[in-house]
């Protein structure tokens, strides 16, 4: 394939910005669908994502496109998360690309994560041109949108094509833009085999798919491939490129393509996003430069809510993580909830999906502990424990000194909400760094904010306290000495590992009054009393009890319907069967995932 | 010895409360279907061939039943059963005017026992509840009763009634007390899904969910709310004092009687006599098996009117198995186990103020009561909700505040 006739690019977006919109329309006017065909978005095509409208899994299409100068033109469009969780994946996949389609709402204009995305394309030396899309609304202000774009991101943006993707308005326009503004590949096709994995697929007959953009050489049946990161060495059994929705088998990939490779592999960790592709026998000299192991950034426990389910929560983990190398778990036990893992993740909103995917694919019913982060617990013999699960925290008395990760986080909103939002980072613990006023009513705020104050809610609280107006992105900034301790709760004075967690000491009283609250609220009346207390290192901080119940009598048993009597004696029996026993107190499975919540009112 | 219940399910209005297969229906279909109670009366005597103990009329109302179908329903009875060791017929009525010649009518025709459906003497009370009685007509029923010979006499009370106070609670107490009856049973009125309060108070959690811990009022002014859980408890309580000084003895959880008066029909439930349930969607237990007839009253009338020519329900010398374990005639068939019978031996027969007997168990199953629930018991009895004394095992006080609770822990896994 010659290489002066491929175009390698993305789109860039804020969620909701008409990435996966222009994305179809690229592909229906390229083409290669008919209008049938067309799912409403070809590239999301897992439930969870369509349903939250964000990408997830990166994937990638090859269409081909007939331009006005006559000639045919090969063009990959390689999708990208949209979320600040799966960041690393962007940065990869950006790296697969030579040019990015920039996509800014003609209404929106620039937001947080546009910005975040942007400076990423630009820290990989893409070509990045803007297009104004969704012109055709009536609070459209392209004009302003374009000044917006040159002022902020200092971008070229006067001829941005101004399109509305939803009614495949300048839609050519944007087609000739690709051949015109993305540089094509140049590559060496007679070097050694050297190709960027980003981003890989298992499927239960051909094992690992590895999708990759050959960078020089070329790949075929048969070439014995070593991933240079991982070491693991296979042979291929075919090379393809990406029809829409499907795999379209090839003869050979060369330097500049962009297409997939199967080879028999077994696990997607040998195959790490990120990883260089060479050939075993005539290897490269050195890995493509960026290439980092994924970190798991949000812990918490997951627990069949059947305990006798638990093999079948190991196996569904197991086959997750063929798909999903940023998938962490390891076993755990606990004396509340039993058997059951210690999962990582890259944030919360993979955690979310994670869990989604569980209960809606493998048919499982979780109980899931309270998210939490790396600790960083230095003990006074100078030896540091990552603390992923609070039960593990050591006594006080050999604790040192405790880190906390901390982000920047930088967030974008209209000036009314301003004091809001400050707020918000305030009561979050935030530290302002930065201030900067993009338009006389837009603002970038820049805050250091601790990992655990944003994975609970932060969005929510982001999203309900600026009306829907505030963006938020963040990195991860390092970790910093904090005053940490571990908030115990005690159900009937017998303390619930699953319930426990970390909180700073400032906020452990209210942590501890809301908890106890709520699961006031959760736990049914027994026969007696309950007390649930909150606790700091053995010291009560707050107290509420469930009163003991009062009555609990059948009605009248009519008509010697025994079978109906029956019934409910045995819908009792089994309401009890769902709950976990601690001590002798019955707490309903909710009751653990509700305290998550505390916020939400 | 068997036992007969027989379904009336018409009545003229549904109270609000209520969620009994009942409904109302014209002269013409009430007519229609006691042909077809006939037919299943007379269709069933085929295979029993011992003597009747007991006979009940519930509903519904049955007390809407004239003089003739009831002779009617009687005479199927008294025609293919043998009655010679029956000696209680209870007939449910409500409270309504000038009913003297129905209640004669009836206890002409052998019924010896009445259960009136009072629930309480505060008309406002009675609103409420979607009666469509006031006090002042069933005293008239009750002097009627009285009047055409009925010396055994049910009168039926309800607690918890919306808007009920312990006062005009305690009021009804006495003024039925006053009345004098054999029997009296006192419910607490439970939220039953499908009902129209269930539709005002169903958010109401003190009620329809035992465990939950706060009970928010009804905001509509309109409607008043419920007693609240001390308050229910209350009424329970004062009805055990009130009914015990005036020399009611409680017998069951919900029902007290003068001595000799216990309801001998309900007692065949608890103990887990043989009964049929004749009529619309009744349960049987018989050789074994609990079932019941269709719901469907189209279905039920095709069944049993004119079984003999056209049913293909019936074949020609079927056994009593065949009749019984037969999905065309009956629902929810199910042959007990004998785990089912000692659930059943336990959770009935603890509903009764006597208990269980530890040597009736031994004789029933032939294994020690302690071999099965010795575990469950000494719980129990350690947690003070049920007593173990002289062979029997019972509630105790606050066993029956909790029975649901107690109860259920006699299921076997």
């Amino acid at each position: 394939m010659d290489q002066n006739h491929i175009r390698n690019f993305c789109i860039v977006a804020h969620i909701d910005h008409g990435k996966s919109t222009l994305a179809d329309r690229i592909i229906e006017k390229t083409g290669l669908l008919t209008e049938r065909e067309m799912q409403e978005q070809v590239l999301d095509n897992m439930d969870i994502e369509r349903e939250r409208g964000i990408t997830i899994k990166a994937q990638t299409v090859r269409t081909v496109y007939k331009a006005k100068d006559g000639q045919e033109y090969v063009f990959n469009l390689i999708d990208t998360p949209g979320h600040v969780d799966f960041n690393y994946e962007v940065s990869r996949s950006l790296a697969a690309c030579d040019g990015a389609i920039l996509v800014v709402d003609a209404a929106q204009g620039i937001e947080a994560q546009t910005l975040a995305n942007v400076y990423l394309a630009l820290d990989h030396d893409l070509e990045v041109f803007p297009v104004i899309n969704k012109i055709d609304l009536p609070s459209a202000e392209p004009q302003r949108v374009i000044e917006e774009i040159e002022d902020v991101i200092g971008i070229e943006a006067e001829d941005a094509p101004l399109i509305s993707a939803k009614n495949g308005i300048g839609i050519e326009d944007v087609l000739e833009r690709i051949v015109e503004r993305v540089p094509a590949p140049k590559g060496d096709a007679s070097a050694p085999l050297k190709a960027l994995i980003f981003d890989s697929l298992y499927d239960s007959y051909r094992g690992v798919i590895i999708f990759c953009r050959i960078m020089d050489g070329k790949v075929s049946k048969g070439t014995r491939i070593r991933m240079m990161a991982t070491g693991a060495v296979a042979e291929v059994v075919e090379v393809g490129v990406f029809g829409a929705g499907q795999f379209i088998p090839d003869e050979e990939l060369s330097a500049g393509m962009v297409g997939y490779i199967t080879a028999s592999i077994k696990n997607v960790r040998d195959t790490a996003v990120g990883d260089t592709v060479t050939d075993d026998d005539n290897p490269c000299l050195e890995a493509l430069p960026g290439y980092k192991k994924v970190q798991s950034m949000v812990y918490c426990g997951m627990y069949p809510a059947d305990g006798a389910k638990y093999p079948d929560l190991r196996d569904a983990l197991e086959k997750l993580q063929l798909n999903d190398a940023s998938l962490n778990y390891e076993p755990e036990t606990s004396v509340a909830l039993g058997f059951g893992f210690r999962c990582g993740f890259l944030g919360l909103l993979h955690l979310e999906i994670v869990q989604e995917r569980l209960e809606r694919e493998y048919n499982l019913d979780l109980v899931t502990t309270a998210p939490g982060v790396i600790y960083h617990v230095w003990k006074t013999n100078g030896e540091m424990i990552e603390l992923t699960n609070p039960t593990n925290m050591p006594d006080p008395s050999e604790i040192d000194y405790m880190e906390e990760p901390i982000v920047s986080a930088e967030i974008m909103l209209t000036s009314e909400y301003l004091g809001a939002i400050m707020g918000l980072c305030q009561e979050r613990r935030g530290r302002q760094t930065g201030m900067e006023y993009i338009e006389a009513n837009r603002v970038l705020l820049k805050y250091d904010l601790p990992l655990n104050e944003i994975i609970y809610d932060f969005f929510d609280a982001l999203k309900s306290r600026s009306r829907g107006y505030a963006s938020f992105d963040y990195e991860l900034k390092g970790y910093e000495k904090s005053s940490l301790v571990k908030l115990d709760i005690l159900i009937n004075r017998e303390e619930v590992d699953a319930l426990s967690f970390i909180v700073h000491a400032d906020s452990a009283y209210e942590r501890g009054r809301k908890m106890c609250e709520k699961l006031k609220d959760e736990i049914p009346r027994h026969l007696f009393e309950i007390p649930i207390q909150a606790a700091v290192g053995g010291k009560i901080i707050a107290r509420e009890t469930v009163k003991a119940m009062r009555k609990d009598v059948l009605a009248k048993c009519y008509g010697g319907d025994i079978t109906r009597k029956k019934k409910l004696l045995e819908k009792q029996k089994e309401g009890k069967k769902r709950m976990r026993q601690i001590g002798n107190v019955e707490i309903p499975q909710k009751a653990f995932m509700s305290v998550l919540k505390l916020d939400s009112e | 010895m068997i036992s007969f219940y027989i379904h009336f399910p018409f009545c003229i209005k549904k109270c609000n409360y209520c969620d009994f297969l009942s409904f109302s229906a014209g002269d013409d279909i009430r007519d229609r279907y006691v042909d077809s109670l006939c037919g299943e009366i007379r269709r069933y005597s085929e295979y029993i061939k011992e003597p009747v103990f007991t006979v009940f009329f519930g509903g519904g109302t049955p007390s809407l039943l004239t003089p003739k179908q009831t002779e009617r329903i009687m005479n199927a009875i008294t025609d293919c059963y043998r009655m010679d060791k029956c000696n209680e017929i209870s007939l449910e009525c409500n409270p309504g005017a000038s009913l003297y010649d129905n209640l004669k009518a009836y206890r002409d025709l052998g019924i010896n026992r009445l259960s009136i459906g009072l629930q309480s003497t505060d008309d406002n009370e009675l609103k409420i509840l979607g009666r469509i009685h006031n006090y002042e007509q069933f005293v008239s029923t009750y002097s009627d009763a009285r009047r055409a010979g009925f010396d055994n006499i049910n009168i039926d009370i309800m607690s918890a009634i919306p808007g009920q106070t312990i006062k005009s609670y305690k009021d009804t107490l006495t003024q039925i007390v006053n009345v004098d009856p054999e029997h009296i049973s006192a419910y607490s009125l439970i939220i039953e899904e499908g009902t129209k309060f269930h539709d005002l108070y169903a958010h109401d959690n003190s009620v329809t969910s035992s465990i939950s811990n706060h009970s928010e009022r009804p905001k509509r002014n309109m409607i008043p709310p419920l007693p609240n859980e001390d308050e229910e408890r209350e009424m329970y309580y004062i009805t055990h004092d009130i009914l015990d000084k005036a020399g009611f003895s409680r017998y069951e959880i919900s029902n007290y009687a003068k001595e000799g008066y216990e309801c001998r029909h309900n007692n065949v439930y608890w103990t887990g006599g043989d009964y049929i349930g004749f009529g619309l969607n009744a349960s049987s237990y018989y050789m074994g098996y609990r079932y019941r007839n269709p719901a469907d009253i189209g279905r039920y009338s095709e069944l049993y009117t004119d079984y003999e020519n056209s049913f293909t329900a019936f074949k020609p010398d079927m056994s009593v198995y065949e009749y019984i374990d037969n999905p065309e005639l009956h629902e929810e068939i199910n042959k007990l186990s004998v785990k089912d019978m000692m659930e059943e031996y336990m959770f009935l027969g603890l509903r009764r103020m006597k208990g269980v007997s530890t040597e009736g168990f031994k004789k029933k199953f032939l294994t020690e009561m302690r071999n099965v629930y010795g575990l469950i018991t000494d719980k129990l009895i350690k947690d003070g909700l049920i007593i173990e004394e002289e062979g029997y095992i019972r509630l105790s006080d606050r066993g029956i505040d909790v029975s649901n609770v107690v109860l259920s822990n006699f299921l076997l896994d």
